[in-house]
């Protein structure tokens, strides 16, 4: 079960395609707001997005959004979401301006409640979930421009409430482990 | 006419509306379209079957494949005529399938 709006951003710790751990450990972190992405090599859906996720990135770290892209995907089913093929696609891309996590026991991914690539979601200052979805309204359309999670963080960097806090995930499951 | 679908990735039903819309569009039966689920990695290999959703006309896939593609349960990457990565085939793509097997069906 996915989280709910208000819910506390569950505690991780992932290696990201460097082998660098990076932890989110409910301590102190001094940023504004988190983005969380599930995504994966192979989808489809999560190609499409992929690069209006991080223009958002790059948009919002000057305001102090902390950003993580994580996949889940069982890389033994799927070998072009296994933690070799991140790391391939990380350096044929020259590197990414967020990390891109390995969730190789996909217990985050449980822990979150994530069924879908992408699935976004928005935590406050106090790492509160405060937006869960999609990105935007199409993955057709590029010009939608991840609108939905930049009006979130409009929203939250305002000071006040997201006013549209879900909307429905749209891409491929997650491939689980049998 | 075939669309191959399975059920974790979201596309089949926005294909099979596009394809049917193709067909009408030709004078064709929209109803001729089988539709049939691929639920296992056994039946993924004996259909051939690269991702969701796979459409064949005739047995051939309206935009064929990698040869190295592997056969699985996944959603299928399609790219549109402009450039961009998209879950279904371009309405273009399956226009010019279906004209493809018009034209080779007159020739019999």
């Amino acid at each position: 079960m996915s989280l709910s709006i208000g819910d506390a951003i569950p505690l991780f710790a992932l290696p990201d395609t460097s082998d660098q751990v990076h932890r989110v450990d409910g301590g102190a972190h001094g940023k504004s707001a988190s983005v969380v992405v599930f995504t994966c090599n192979h989808c489809p859906y999560a190609i499409a997005w992929h690069d209006r996720l991080l223009d958002v990135a790059q948009d919002y770290k000057p305001r102090e959004v902390r950003f993580y892209a994580i996949c889940s995907n069982d890389g033994a089913r799927y070998p072009r979401d296994s933690f070799a093929a991140m790391k391939q696609r990380v350096q044929a891309d020259g590197g990414w301006p967020v990390p891109y996590l390995r969730d190789e026991a996909q217990d985050v991914a449980h822990a979150f409640g994530a069924e879908r690539t992408p699935e976004v979601f928005v935590f406050d200052a106090e790492d509160r979930l405060a937006y869960h979805g999609a990105p935007d309204g199409s993955s057709d359309d590029p010009s939608q421009n991840a609108q939905w999670l930049r009006d979130a963080l409009d929203d939250l960097l305002a000071g006040g409430p997201v006013s549209r806090p879900e909307t429905k995930p749209v891409g491929c499951s997650i491939k689980w482990k049998e | 006419m075939e669309l191959l679908y399975w059920d974790g990735c979201p596309s089949h039903p926005r294909a099979l509306a596009e394809l049917r819309g193709a067909m009408t569009a030709m004078g064709l039966n929209p109803d001729a379209v089988a539709v049939r689920e691929v639920d296992s990695d056994d039946l993924a290999r004996r259909e051939r079957f690269v991702g969701s959703p796979t459409i064949r006309i005739d047995g051939a896939d309206v935009v064929e494949p990698p040869e190295d593609e592997p056969y699985g349960l996944t959603c299928r990457v399609y790219y549109s005529r402009d450039g961009r990565v998209v879950p279904v085939p371009d309405r273009a793509d399956v226009d010019a399938a279906l004209q493809r097997a018009l034209t080779e069906r007159s020739h019999v």
